[in-house]
This record gives C-alpha cells, sequence and structure tokens, in this order.
C-alpha cells in the first residue's frame, strides 16, 4: 500500500519514513494490541492529519521506551539483587562516583533527547494547525489548484455553529465535510474559551472570543464521529457535542442542497437578530441548520459588533492606531461593552442604539471604513515538497501578522491592527 | 438552569453584603456534609474543652515558633486538607462511572464543577505546598546543624496565612459556592460576566493570602539555609535535601510573586472594573494564561524537588552508602531549577502559538527530563552495591522511581507539540500529571513522614499497617489511572459531568475500584497512625538514630530537645554524622552553656485570623468589615513591632539536665 510513497520523495525515501513505518508495526503489537477491544481513535483515526500526530505518539513512546525499559528492569534487578538478606552481592558503602558512568548517565538521556528534539522540531513545523495541509494522505500530494473547503466555527454557550460561506449555509452541533478534500477551518468563540476538537480529523485548537485560531485537515475515509469542546467552558460544557461526519463529495453537494432546500431541522436564515437569539446560552442543542447565512456574520463575530448599537473592535483600534480619541473617547465606552457586567445587559444596550450613538457609529465608520468586520488570514503555505521532512526547506517561522509581508499581500489593504501603533 | 441560579444571587445591603440566606447550603448533599462537619467540628471542640486542652494547645502549639512545631502543624494541615481533597476525587469517580446512558449522575453541574476546581486547588494549594513546606521546616534546620529558622516568628505567621487560606477554601463548601472554572481559573470565564456570584472571589483571596505565607516561608528558609548552616557545612557539603529545599525556596520566592500579581489583575478585573482579561476594551485573556502558567510550572517543581531529595536521603541510609554522584545531582537540581522557568507555554501549545514558539518550548520541556534522568541513575546507582534495606521508607522510594519513571515518559510525550495537540486536556493528561504527583509527591512524602516520623515522635511507625497501605495505594494507584491513560488515547476530554458513548464506563468503574483501593490505603495510613500512637512504647526509638542515618538530624535525641543541639555540630563531610560515627566522635557531656532561643508569640494566629476575616468580607462585598479588618491586621502588625519580650535563655542547668536525661537513655539503649 505505500509503493508510491516514492514519488513524494524523489530523493530517496528518508529513513525517517521507513523508522516510523517499523515504529508503527511495532507500535501496533504493542500499544493497539494492549488496547484492543477499545477503540482508540487518536491512535487510530480517519483523517490524515490526526494519522500523523497519532503516528508520532507511538514513535516518541517507542523512542522513551528505549531507555525507559532498561531503567525500570534495573530499578527492579538492583532492587532485588542488592537486598540487605542478600550476602553474596558486593557491598561497597564508600563508592560513590565513577566519572565513565556519570558521563554515561548525562549522556543516554541527552541522545535520545536530541532525536527526540529532531523529531519535535520538524512535525511540529509540519503538523502546525496553521500551516495549509500538503497531502491529502500518503501518498496523495494535495495539487496546486484544488480550494479548500472553508468552515467557520463558532463556539457559542454551549455549542457549535458551523458556517460553510462557499456554500452560504450553517448548521449548529452538525459538521458535514467530504472526503479527500483539504478542509480550512477559521475559528473563535463567542464568550469564553473552549477547544475545537474532531479527534479522528486533526489536534485540536483553541477558540477564543475576538481572536480567530485556524486548523487544516483533511478526511480520508468516511466515517461518523464526534467532536467536542475540549477545554471547560462552564456549566453545559459536558454536552457541548456535535456528530462530524465525512461522506463522499457527491453526498456533500446532495446534503448542502437538502440544507438549502429546507426541511425538518431547518431554522430559516442566519442573520444577525437569529445570531443573538441563538447566542444565548442553551445546553444540548439538536443539530439544526441554516438555508442561508449573512456573509458577513462571521466577520461581525470575531469583530465582536453583531449587535447593531456595538461598535466593532477593529473600529476600536483604529481610532487607537491614529492616537486615539483622549478624553472623548469615553462617548465610545457604551458602544465597545460586549461582555461587562453580564451579557444580557450588554445586549440590551446595545440592542437598540439611540440617535446619538448611530450618529457616533456612522462617524466611526466613515473614519475608518476599511477593515470593519473582517478578518485577516493567518495561514501558512504548507512546504512545496515533503523532502522538508528531513528537515530541508522549511519556511523561516512566520508568526500570524508577517503574512502579509508577501508580495501579492502588500496590494491589499492592510489590517488596522498591523497598522503601526508605535 | 444555572444562569437562573446566578442571576438569582444579584442582592447587595450595606450590612452584608452579598450575604444572604441563599448563601447557605441548597443541594442535599452539601447540606448533610454541612451536619456531619458541624457535629464533628462540635464532638472535636467539646472534647478539647472536657480534657482542658485549649490552654497546652495555643501555648505549646498555636503560638510556637519551634520550627518542629510548625513543621508538624503544616503536616497535620496538609493531612486534614488531603481528606478533604480526596472526598472530591471520590466523588468525582462516582459520577463519572455512573453518568451514562442519559444518566445525568447524582451531581447538578453548579456542584460537579465546583468539585473538580476544589479537588485542583486543594491538593495543590492546600495539601502538596503544605506537606512540602512542613518537610523542610521540620527537617533543614536539623539537617544543617541550626536551632531554628532565621526567622521563628514569620514562620509562624506563614503557617497561619497558609491556614487561613485554607479555612477560606472550607467556609466556601457551606457559605456561598466555590470557583466553577478548574483551578486555574481561566478568564474569561472567571470574569465577573461569567462567574458573578462569589466562587471565584473565595478563589482568589484564599490563594491570595495563602500565597503571603508560602512566600514568606520561602525567603525564611533561603536566609536559613544560606545563614544559618553549622561550622564546616560549605554548599557543597549540604545534605541533598537541604539542596533541594533551598532550590525550590528560591522557585517559591521567584514564582509565586507572579501569582499574586495575576491575582491581583483578575482581583481589579472582578472589584474595579479593570480590562486585564475580559473580552472588553483591548483586555487579552491569553495573557492570563500565560503569566498563570510562568507561575504554574515552576510550581510544579516547587512541590516535586524537596521529595527528590527525600528519595536522595532515603536511598542512601537505607542502602548503607553515599549517594551516588553527589555533584551531579546537586547540579541536576540547579539545571532543573532553571529550566523550570523556560517551559511554562508547554500548558497551551493549542492556543495558536506559531509552530517555532511550540518547537522551542517542546525541546526545552523534553532536555529537563535530562537532569531529572541523571538523578533517576544516581538512585540507580546508589543502590547498586548497597545492602538495601527494604524499611517502609525505601519500599516508597522504589515504588516512585518505577511509577515515575512511566509518568515521565507521558509527560515528554506531551511536550511534543502535535501529540500535545491529540491529548490535551484530555484523561491522558489527567492521568499523567497524577502519575507524577501522586507517583512523585505523595510517594515522597509517604516515605518522609515514615522516615522522620521517628524523629519527630521519638517512636517508629507501626510496619504491619504501613504495609497495607503500601500495598494498597501502589497498585491502586495504577487501577486508577491506567483506564484514564486509556481513555485519552480513546479522545476522552476532562472534567466531562456526563457522557454519551457507553462504551466509555467499564473504564470508568475500573478507575472508580482503584479510587476505592486508594481510600483503603489512606484508611490503612491513619491506622497506621492510631497503631503506632497506641502502641508507641513497644515502637520506642531510645537512639535518636532508627535508621542507621547519615545526616545531622540523626544526631540528635527523637524528638530532638526545644534548642535541637546543645552545641552547634561541626561538619568535616557530606554525610555529617556518618562521618561522625565512623571517626568515633563522641557526645559532649559537660560544658553546656545558656542557649538564646525565641520566644512564642500569639500575633501570628490574630493576623491570620484578621485576614481571613477581611477576605471574607471583601469575598461578600461587605466593605465595612473589610476595612476594619484591614486597619486591624495594619494596627496590630505595628503593635506587634513594640513587643520586645521576643528572646529568652534556657539556663545553662537545664540544658544540662536534658542533655543528662539522654544520656542515661541512650546508656540504657545500649547505645
Amino acid at each position: 500500500m505505500h509503493s508510491s510513497d516514492s514519488r513524494l520523495n524523489p530523493s530517496g525515501r528518508s529513513s525517517a519514513l521507513r523508522r516510523s513505518r517499523i515504529a508503527r508495526l511495532a507500535g501496533t503489537l504493542g500499544l493497539v494490541a494492549a488496547l484492543s477491544g477499545c477503540n482508540t481513535v487518536v491512535l487510530n483515526p480517519a483523517g490524515d492529519v490526526a494519522r500523523q500526530q497519532g503516528d508520532l505518539v507511538i514513535v516518541a513512546t517507542l523512542l522513551m521506551l528505549l531507555i525507559v525499559i532498561p531503567v525500570m528492569a534495573a530499578v527492579v534487578i538492583f532492587a532485588w539483587r542488592y537486598r540487605a538478606s542478600n550476602k553474596v552481592a558486593k557491598y561497597e558503602p564508600h563508592w560513590d562516583h565513577s566519572t565513565q558512568l556519570e558521563l554515561l548517565i548525562w549522556a543516554a538521556p541527552l541522545l535520545i533527547i536530541i532525536c527526540l528534539g529532531a523529531v519535535t522540531w520538524v512535525s511540529t513545523h509540519l503538523l502546525d494547525p496553521y500551516r495549509t495541509i500538503g497531502r491529502i494522505d500518503r501518498a496523495t500530494p494535495v495539487s496546486a489548484n484544488v480550494k479548500p473547503l472553508e468552515v467557520e466555527v463558532v463556539a457559542l454557550d454551549w455549542k457549535w455553529l458551523f458556517i460553510y460561506p462557499e456554500q452560504g449555509i450553517a448548521t449548529v452541533n452538525e459538521l458535514v465535510v467530504p472526503i479527500g478534500r483539504p478542509l480550512q477551518f477559521r475559528i473563535t468563540a463567542s464568550s469564553v474559551m473552549n477547544s475545537f476538537y474532531v479527534p479522528a480529523m486533526a489536534g485540536q485548537i483553541y477558540a477564543m472570543p475576538g481572536m480567530e485560531t485556524r486548523l487544516h485537515a483533511v478526511m480520508n475515509q468516511p466515517v461518523q464521529s464526534m467532536g467536542f469542546s475540549a477545554n471547560y467552558s462552564g456549566a453545559g460544557f459536558s454536552k457541548m457535542r456535535f456528530p462530524m461526519r465525512s461522506v463522499p463529495q457527491g453526498d456533500f453537494s446532495q446534503w448542502v442542497s437538502a440544507v438549502k432546500a429546507g426541511g425538518d431541522k431547518n431554522a430559516g436564515n442566519l442573520d444577525r437578530a437569529a445570531y443573538l437569539a441563538l447566542e444565548k446560552p442553551s445546553e444540548g442543542v439538536p443539530p439544526t441548520r441554516y438555508a442561508a447565512v449573512d456573509p458577513a456574520l462571521y466577520g461581525a463575530i470575531v469583530d465582536m459588533c453583531v449587535e447593531p448599537g456595538k461598535m466593532c473592535n477593529s473600529e476600536m483600534m483604529a481610532i487607537d492606531a491614529r492616537g486615539g480619541l483622549g478624553k472623548a473617547g469615553i462617548r465610545n465606552v457604551a458602544m465597545l461593552t460586549y461582555d461587562k457586567n453580564g451579557r444580557s445587559t450588554a445586549r440590551q444596550e446595545n440592542a437598540t442604539p439611540d440617535a446619538a450613538v448611530r450618529r457616533e457609529l456612522a462617524w466611526v465608520r466613515a473614519l475608518c471604513a476599511q477593515m470593519s468586520g473582517t478578518v485577516r488570514d493567518g495561514s501558512v503555505k504548507a512546504p512545496d515538497d515533503l523532502r522538508s521532512l528531513s528537515g530541508a526547506g522549511i519556511d523561516a517561522p512566520k508568526s500570524i501578522g508577517l503574512t502579509l509581508r508577501d508580495d501579492k499581500a502588500s496590494q491589499r489593504t492592510a489590517p488596522v491592527s498591523l497598522i503601526s501603533r508605535n | 438552569m444555572a444562569i437562573e441560579a446566578v442571576i438569582n444571587h444579584s442582592h447587595w445591603s450595606p450590612l452584608l453584603g452579598r450575604l444572604g440566606l441563599d448563601a447557605l447550603p441548597q443541594e442535599p448533599i452539601v447540606m448533610a456534609t454541612f451536619v456531619v462537619v458541624a457535629l464533628g467540628g462540635m464532638a472535636v471542640v467539646g472534647a478539647l474543652t472536657y480534657f482542658k486542652l485549649w490552654g497546652y494547645l495555643w501555648k505549646e502549639w498555636f503560638t510556637s515558633v519551634d520550627h518542629k512545631k510548625i513543621g508538624i502543624m503544616y503536616m497535620v494541615l496538609g493531612l486534614i486538607m488531603f481528606l478533604r481533597g480526596f472526598s472530591d476525587a471520590i466523588m468525582m469517580r462516582i459520577q463519572q462511572a455512573i453518568a451514562f446512558n442519559g444518566s445525568e449522575g447524582y451531581l447538578t453541574a453548579h456542584h460537579y464543577d465546583q468539585v473538580f476546581t476544589a479537588h485542583g486547588v486543594i491538593m495543590i494549594f492546600f495539601v502538596a505546598m503544605p506537606f512540602v513546606t512542613g518537610l523542610m521546616n521540620y527537617v533543614v534546620p536539623l539537617q544543617i546543624g541550626a536551632r531554628d529558622v532565621s526567622f521563628p516568628f514569620l514562620n509562624n505567621f506563614s503557617f497561619w496565612m497558609t491556614t487561613a487560606g485554607a479555612v477560606l477554601v472550607m467556609m466556601s463548601l457551606f457559605i456561598g459556592e466555590f470557583a466553577q472554572t478548574g483551578w486555574l481559573a481561566y478568564p474569561p470565564l472567571s470574569n465577573l460576566s461569567y462567574s458573578p456570584w462569589v466562587g471565584v472571589d473565595y478563589y482568589i483571596w484564599a490563594l491570595q493570602i495563602a500565597g503571603v505565607g508560602t512566600l514568606l516561608s520561602g525567603v525564611n528558609l533561603i536566609a536559613t539555609i544560606v545563614k544559618m548552616r553549622a561550622p564546616g557545612m560549605t554548599m557543597m557539603r549540604m545534605p541533598i535535601f537541604t539542596w533541594t529545599a533551598l532550590c525550590t525556596n528560591v522557585l517559591i520566592v521567584a514564582a509565586f510573586p507572579v501569582l499574586t500579581a495575576v491575582m491581583t489583575m483578575l482581583t481589579a478585573d472582578r472589584y474595579l472594573g479593570f480590562n486585564f482579561f475580559t473580552n472588553d476594551f483591548g483586555g487579552n485573556p491569553m495573557m492570563y494564561v500565560n503569566l498563570i502558567w510562568i507561575w504554574g510550572h515552576p510550581e510544579v517543581y516547587i512541590l516535586i524537588l524537596p521529595l527528590f531529595g527525600v528519595f536522595s536521603e532515603v536511598t542512601a541510609t537505607f542502602s548503607g552508602k553515599r549517594l551516588f554522584g553527589y555533584s551531579s545531582m546537586v547540579y541536576a537540581t540547579l539545571v532543573i531549577t532553571i529550566l523550570s522557568y523556560l517551559v511554562w507555554l508547554h500548558h497551551f501549545f493549542t492556543m495558536g502559538s506559531g509552530a517555532s514558539v511550540n518547537s522551542f518550548f517542546g525541546i526545552t520541556t523534553m532536555v529537563i527530563s535530562i537532569p531529572t534522568g541523571a538523578k533517576l541513575f544516581n538512585w540507580l546507582f546508589t543502590m547498586y552495591r548497597g545492602r538495601i534495606r527494604f524499611e517502609l521508607p525505601m519500599m516508597w522510594t522504589v515504588a516512585f522511581m518505577l511509577t515515575f519513571t512511566v509518568g515521565g515518559m507521558t509527560g515528554v510525550l506531551l511536550a511534543v507539540p502535535p501529540a500535545d495537540f491529540v491529548l490535551h486536556n484530555s484523561l491522558f493528561l489527567i492521568a499523567h500529571f497524577h502519575n507524577v504527583i501522586i507517583g512523585g509527591v505523595l510517594f515522597g512524602i509517604f516515605a518522609a513522614i515514615n522516615y522522620w516520623w521517628p524523629k519527630a515522635f521519638g517512636f517508629k511507625l507501626n510496619e504491619f499497617w504501613g504495609k497495607v497501605s503500601f500495598w494498597l495505594w501502589v497498585p491502586g494507584f495504577w487501577v486508577a489511572f491506567t483506564p484514564l491513560y486509556v481513555l485519552g488515547l480513546m479522545g476522552v476530554t476532562r472534567r466531562m459531568r456526563v457522557f454519551d458513548d457507553p462504551s466509555l464506563q467499564i473504564w470508568f468503574v475500573i478507575a472508580g475500584i482503584g479510587a476505592a483501593m486508594i481510600a483503603g490505603g489512606i484508611g490503612a495510613m491513619l491506622v497506621q497512625f492510631a497503631v503506632s500512637v497506641w502502641k508507641r512504647e513497644a515502637l520506642r526509638d531510645e537512639t535518636g538514630d532508627p535508621w542507621d542515618g547519615r545526616t545531622l538530624e540523626w544526631s540528635t535525641s527523637s524528638p530532638p530537645p526545644e534548642y535541637n543541639f546543645a552545641f552547634t555540630p561541626i561538619v568535616h563531610d557530606i554525610d555529617a554524622y556518618e562521618d561522625m560515627k565512623r571517626c568515633g566522635v563522641t557526645r559532649p557531656v559537660e560544658g553546656f552553656l545558656p542557649i538564646h532561643m525565641p520566644k512564642g508569640t500569639g500575633t501570628g494566629v490574630v493576623l491570620a485570623g484578621l485576614s481571613t476575616v477581611m477576605g471574607f468580607a471583601m469575598i461578600w462585598y461587605i466593605w465595612w468589615l473589610a476595612a476594619i479588618a484591614f486597619v486591624g491586621i495594619i494596627g496590630y502588625a505595628i503593635a506587634h513591632t513594640f513587643n520586645y519580650k521576643r528572646d529568652y535563655y534556657i539556663p545553662a542547668e537545664s540544658v544540662a539536665e536534658t542533655e543528662a536525661a539522654r544520656t542515661r537513655q541512650l546508656a540504657a539503649a545500649g547505645a
């Protein structure tokens, strides 16, 4: 099944790959045999990214067992051999130093850590959730013209909202994705920190209000699985779970059409008002579908200005970037309030802006209209070829903001948050 | 449901603040506990009154500045809080074992979320910390040949501040609520908007007040170790336990101010409308996560380092052999101390830092395993060519070596960021840190208690019940936590209250059985203490050196006299007492001089009591009371500076008497 691997490794198969296969074999024998009978989804997932992460768990464990097993054996052997009742064993009460042994006991763990450190450096870069994926599976690289499926994820109290901008639909507590197509998740939250985690698909990443995190993944087999929040977020946390299905492309298109056509689970159009109703805390919400969605909604959620009378974060930052308003800025405080003193209070204040607030907002938006409600792209490109598995050709680290320094991006308007604020 | 419950608590009156009838226990389980605790408490108070013990306790213990008594009081505090923290653990295990197939279990979210938060807070701050501080307090001055710590009153004050924090946490069980945020209270969840009632405030004030105690005791022990070592004890002749205690206290002094600062910022957010960590106005919760772990990661080394010291002492003593690689042990400890500040980000690889940042912190974390591994090898080669006596402390040490190695391995695994992405916040993580904290810290505490008990009380602990406890604890640990490793690999996350996948239940049931075994182990340990006190005459240690010890604390009587050493010992070797025994140094029996000693004071109790009142008043927004208590603290502290009766001399005759009694005792024991 790995016959086509060499395509990916023109310079000859790296030994790392071969090792990892041996490792996986041994791991299958060891760990998985021990855990037979239970569904260890982390070690045996259906998505390629999670697969690689699971393999890494096994490789790292085996590397460490190289030293851990001899040490544990030695503890037992020494404890037995040098027990007080065993008078034949040698007794040297003043022997307390040996340079050779000292060298060994510092060098042996050091060597293991050097290996593991190398594996860590390479795998952390390759499996960076911000990096677009470079392959569909072991044998198939992502071709240049494939556009990833974008899903915008919002962690609400206590349910998950998924917006499919390309399809113009949205769902609550139901994630359906096509197999074999790269997936790009843009993740945020409405109130507190959560962590977006579908073990069958890829590792988790936090979902945080007013911010966006990224996750890139792909599903390789049709499965029905579960996703959930992996970071405690309050009373309804335990039930903050959703079914995840990966389906063939055709079925996915059908599902999209079905959502658009409406039907039993359909809740209509997800506009700002519907979102504000949805956002209120609730537990154990059944899967719900929206046939249409306001395209600016997700941006407004990240910018924390879905409510009509609320000033966007980006607007606040634009004002501050221009030096702020000084004392006059105090007039904006009410418009900026998001969850101070409880969300419900803030929501009421922002729900029906009076004429003065509306004038104020119009003035602010005229001052800094370029960015409100849009989110900058924090993705990192996948490496062009997987030779970088051997450590070669990995891009210099790029933090989120620096991505915009490339040529194409410089033609775009810089987001306000990147404008120098001294 | 929880939401409405929260909104109902919004009343406030100038006299009682937020305090009202709704603060009393509402849930039947808490009410029952309240009744039991109230009855138990009344029984204890009644018994103390009946046997007229209050005066004795006040004079001999509460106001004592003797480091030995304070050390023992820390251990008692740790033990009591351990029972509370463990009941929380049992409640969680039962809830998770039954909340399947649509069952909600027996705990509401409001209750369950407090239980796991309290479990974490109590076990770290009010169990592990008092145990560790108590050990250092008791052992360090004896090991370095000192008569007390540098600042004896400060020591008493530190203890009572720690106790005040523990009292506030216990109060939250019956008056109001505790935080429902997880033990580190991440905002925005811990902000006023999402935790509007008193839970997080209890958390903040308990930690702030106890933190004062921890920090001051850190300062105290550093000064003691640096300034009060016996003549001849150079840094590189200090016992390893003292070395680890020094490093731990350096960590405390450097790390706890960060906790104080971050708690102060959270307080400002909650009380004064600041926006350090809110969603509003540019506040940034990620900053809190960073800050709290900049304290939090050193904290785990604060806990484990002294126990590494204990294992070193125990291994050398019971192998009848010098510790292998003393200097490499010292350097390993120092390397760990420094590296522990360079790894905090590994607690949140999943927050979205870039790959390079994540790799850096992943690799620094792995690097810590090198000195730790070196330590393990050192213990191993100390056992090599030794004569190992498997007394209880040594049994715990071997159990530690086997258990901790596995915990260390899973820890390094979690330090690989992509592996952490799939295991972060999972039960695998829970299994990992219990593996190192129980297998390292707790086993170490048990080794230490069995090891130094004869020194503290003059009789050994009962071996039979000690072994029962050991054989319930160690297998019980593995039965309780191996299922959590498996569940983590099955993608089960932590802090869950109910489950929808019935195939998981069996694992939680097994874990529950393990917890029951551990409960048996704890029970056996309490029986061990009781039986040992009961049969103390049979277990009496007349020599002061029941284990053929190697360090100075074994050169004095068990229990040591108030002044520890009639003459300050002179040190010529690393294992000072072993060296004295080998060279045939005899105990001086005449020429005693009056000994200058510090005098007890009730100021520590009063200041900590006032701090408790102030914390309580701040929690409930009873501003007038908080103000009075605050003024009281400052006023009393100033008044205390005018107390000039702080010291006294033990006359030479009474020293001679004590030492003569010891001479007779040694002669009777045939030593």
